[in-house]
């Protein structure tokens, strides 16, 4: 039997919603594991890539550099990228901060909000903390995205009806249901 | 607000009989007399109308030339579209900055002076050109720009600005201005002699359905873009129902590169309110307006009283030349600056007093037009066609021109070349003879019918100008090998962002990110797939665009896309070997407020030569 298509996904600025939504496919993830293999993924917790994958789904946008990074990782072993979820589509609630200088960002979160005690004034800055964007930015920003599935999180039958039109060569139909966010 | 000012207010509104439908003579009167329509102002004006404040607000707000917050006693408008801005309107500005101390955008402290951008003021052929309150000046330089702030200060007024005057009526009394006619050829239709009364008397010797015949059978097309058959317009607007019935003349004249109808305004004022008299007699309407844009408030005295002249003449108001049960009187609105309100919905909304917000179509103004009822709208140099038409005959004037073309068409020639201005020819003109008579030798593009039409280039320069082939409102600007069309694009898709009414979202959006979208280009963080996304992206709001503007908008970077990829295509650099990642996403700018946050460089890329990851 020919080896099954892989498919990795990550979770980069997100709240991993999305990834929940995967999950939510229920006993479906049976039938799934049966089409695919998945890779570098939180779901088998696989940290490194193992070979080329069919798909690779995104959650989240880049908010440091270290999403930027996995996000190259990702165009470069994946054959088709999908952005799955309003921050991975357009930066979601993190791009929130968008508006505001990082800076400003940096002394409500670390000096000045009222939840925060810290007399040194010094921002968290270990080495490997990954360094901040000046802004968020939708995945398809930074690298080529193949397609988007809107929603927040894109519902689990929506997330199903998708992979499996690809993984089978089939048109993607979603139906109006499935993108109907009211 | 002032005892005076309140009483100011008050009076303004009885003057409009308190009549909401007047709110734009309103405001503009309040604006001149005080300065600024405040929001103490707006509440007064609302009082006095009877009419909720959010109506005299949303009108107050969309229009340029209002403003709620005082504003200098003198307004120094700088043209900025492309034609100044290649005539070197850059060091006119830079010369009234230093001159004033002030920037665009501001108000000297006295409040004497405030400096302003204006898109197209219907001057490109004597650019850069600026208006001064109502006053245009032309063909400055920084020299001259210093000069004028000078003697702005100094007299705090424009009123002894001008001191030589152009030709034809731009002498006139009423008018005295230094704009030139630059009527570069005259035609036998619209700039030929023409004796006043002679076509509006042939007219009201022949039914109302006979002048509409006549026309039908004169082929006569709309001359202000979109082309309709002004006698099928005239016939659905007579045909539609109700008492009442409008005739407007469309002198909004807002397109860039535009400037024939100032023109006809100058020179056959006759001849444009005859046309207008002759549609009310054949749509059987008592009442005409004639809009004109704001910009050109320098001629309202001069055709104020050309008006005036009609009426002692019986040519306009009761029982006109004798003809028992004809009543036809014009009004003049003024607009405020605003390019929508060329559109003949959006115009419709500014008569009647409201936000210049186009409309859904249907029902067409010929329909449902002002006040709701069946309305014609009609472009100044059309109507000079109907007086023209009716003097001489449908047959004289469908001999000229093209089979589907009749008659003549004014152009407004601009940009690089030796003699800007106005020519009348004949429909069927090669663009390659135009070049020649215009004195072009160097044409690398041409956007022909302003920012809304397209961008051709040489292969297209055997085109015939008419309906068929290459139709247009008769804007040609030229441009020289040498001049950059991505950014002309540029700047043409921000006086599109500038002048979306912001009704609905493919416009509203859609030109904000094609202009988005070229400015990285520009910038040289463009990439090959970044010509896909603008062309996609050009279609949808074009497809999905409620009126005209967004219709149309798009147009310079498809035109210019589809005409001049190569220019796209020499602002990609090259990759610089760090795929995948896109073209314009700047990491190590991403990354700069981070590292000085952190007080390190990043440690997993490393610029590479002061580059991208
Ligand atoms: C955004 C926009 C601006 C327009 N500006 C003008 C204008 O300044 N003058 C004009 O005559 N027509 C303008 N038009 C076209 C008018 O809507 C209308 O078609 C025209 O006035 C009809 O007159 P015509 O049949 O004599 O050409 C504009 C259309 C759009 C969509
Ligand atoms: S799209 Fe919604 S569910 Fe998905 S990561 Fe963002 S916030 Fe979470
Ligand atoms: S297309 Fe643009 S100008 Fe026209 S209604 Fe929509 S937003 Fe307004």
């Amino acid at each position: 039997m020919a080896a099954k298509p892989k498919v990795a996904t990550a979770s980069l600025a997100g709240c991993f919603g999305c990834h929940m939504s995967i999950l939510d496919i229920d006993e479906r993830i049976l039938d799934l594991i049966e089409l695919i293999d998945f890779d570098k993924s939180p779901i088998d917790d696989l940290k490194e890539f193992t070979g080329r994958c069919a798909i690779g789904l995104i959650e989240g946008g880049c908010c440091n550099e270290e999403n930027v990074r996995n996000l190259i990782e990702f165009r470069k072993h994946c054959d088709l990228l999908i952005s799955v979820g309003e921050c991975a589509i357009c930066g979601g609630i993190p791009a929130l901060r968008n508006t505001l200088p990082l800076q400003e960002c940096f002394d409500e979160a670390y000096k000045h909000g009222p939840t925060v005690y810290n007399p040194s004034g010094q921002y968290p800055n270990d080495p490997d903390l990954p360094l901040i964007l000046n802004k968020v930015y939708p995945c398809h920003e930074v690298v080529k995205i193949d397609y988007h599935l809107q929603g927040c999180p894109p519902s689990a039958d929506t997330i199903w009806a998708a992979l499996t039109a690809l993984l089978t060569g089939k048109p993607v139909q979603l139906p109006y249901e499935l993108i109907k966010y009211d | 607000m002032s005892a005076q000012g309140a009483a100011h207010i008050k009076a303004i509104c009885k003057a409009a009989g308190n009549d909401p439908a007047r709110l734009m003579d309103i405001a503009i009167a309040v604006q001149k007399q005080l300065g600024a329509v405040s929001d103490t102002a707006i509440d007064l004006i609302a009082t006095h109308l009877k009419i909720p404040r959010v109506d005299v607000d949303s009108l107050v707000t969309f229009y340029a030339f209002f403003s709620k917050t005082p504003k200098g006693r003198v307004i120094i408008r700088l043209c900025n579209d492309v034609v100044d801005q290649m005539n070197g309107a850059a060091e006119v500005a830079a010369a009234l900055e230093t001159e004033l101390g002030i920037r665009f955008g501001e108000t000297s402290p006295d409040g004497a002076i405030s400096l302003e951008y204006a898109p197209c003021i219907g001057l490109s052929d004597q650019a850069p050109a600026a208006l001064i309150n109502d006053v245009p000046v032309t063909h400055l330089d920084s020299g001259k720009a210093r000069h004028l702030a000078q003697l702005l200060k100094r007299e705090g007024t424009q009123a002894r600005l001008v001191k030589t005057f152009g030709d034809g009526n731009n002498a006139h009394d009423l008018i005295r201005s230094m704009v030139v006619n630059n009527i570069r050829e005259t035609g036998p239709v619209i700039l030929a002699p023409y004796t006043s009364g002679s076509g509006l008397k042939k007219a009201l010797a022949l039914s109302p359905a006979e002048v509409i015949r006549d026309i039908k059978t004169s082929r006569l097309r709309g001359r202000g873009g979109a082309g309709f058959p002004t006698g099928m317009k005239w016939d659905f607007t007579r045909q539609a129902g109700g008492d009442q019935r409008f005739i407007i003349c469309n002198a909004d004249e807002g397109e860039p590169g535009t400037f024939k109808d100032r023109v006809l305004m100058t020179e056959c004022p006759d001849l444009i309110f005859e046309g207008m008299t002759i549609a009310g007699y054949a749509v059987g309407a008592a009442e005409g307006i004639f809009y004109l844009r704001a910009e050109y408030a320098y001629l309202e005295k001069f055709l104020t009283a050309i008006l005036t002249q009609r009426r002692k003449a019986g040519q306009l108001g009761q029982t006109i030349c004798g003809k028992a049960g004809f009543h036809f009187d014009i009004r003049l609105q003024m607009g405020a600056g605003a390019y929508v309100c060329g559109e003949e919905t959006a115009l419709i909304s500014s008569c009647e007093g409201r936000r210049g917000d186009p409309k859904n179509r249907p029902p067409f103004p010929a329909q449902k037009g002002y006040k709701g009822c069946p309305t014609s709208v009609n472009n100044a140099e059309t109507l000079c066609c109907v007086a023209r038409i009716l003097e001489c005959g449908p047959g004289w004037f469908a001999a000229m021109g093209t089979k589907g073309s009749a008659g003549t068409k004014l152009l407004s020639i601009s940009g690089d070349c030796a003699r800007p201005g106005v020519y009348e020819v004949p429909f069927g003109v090669k663009v390659s003879d135009l070049l020649k008579k215009v004195g072009a030798d160097h044409t690398a593009a041409i956007q022909v019918g302003g920012p809304s039409g397209r961008m051709i280039g040489p292969k297209e320069f055997n085109r015939i100008i008419c309906y068929d082939d290459l139709s247009t409102g008769g804007s040609f600007i030229l441009f020289n090998k040498g001049r950059n069309v991505v950014d002309i694009a540029r700047q043409f898709m921000d006086f599109f962002v500038e002048e979306s009414c912001g009704y609905c979202t493919p416009c509203r959006v859609g030109n904000v990110l094609l202009r988005n979208k070229l400015v990285e280009i520009l910038a040289g963080h463009g990439a090959l797939e970044d010509l896909a996304y603008l062309e996609e992206l050009g279609r949808t709001t074009k497809l999905a665009s409620r009126c005209g503007l967004g219709q149309t908008s798009p147009n310079p970077v498809l035109s210019t896309l589809e005409n001049f990829r190569p220019a796209y295509e020499a602002l990609f650099k090259k990759s610089r070997g760090h795929e995948p990642v896109l073209a314009n996403f700047d990491l190590q700018a991403a990354l700069s407020q981070g590292s000085i946050l952190a007080g390190r460089a990043s440690s997993i890329f490393t610029p590479v030569n002061g580059s991208q990851p």
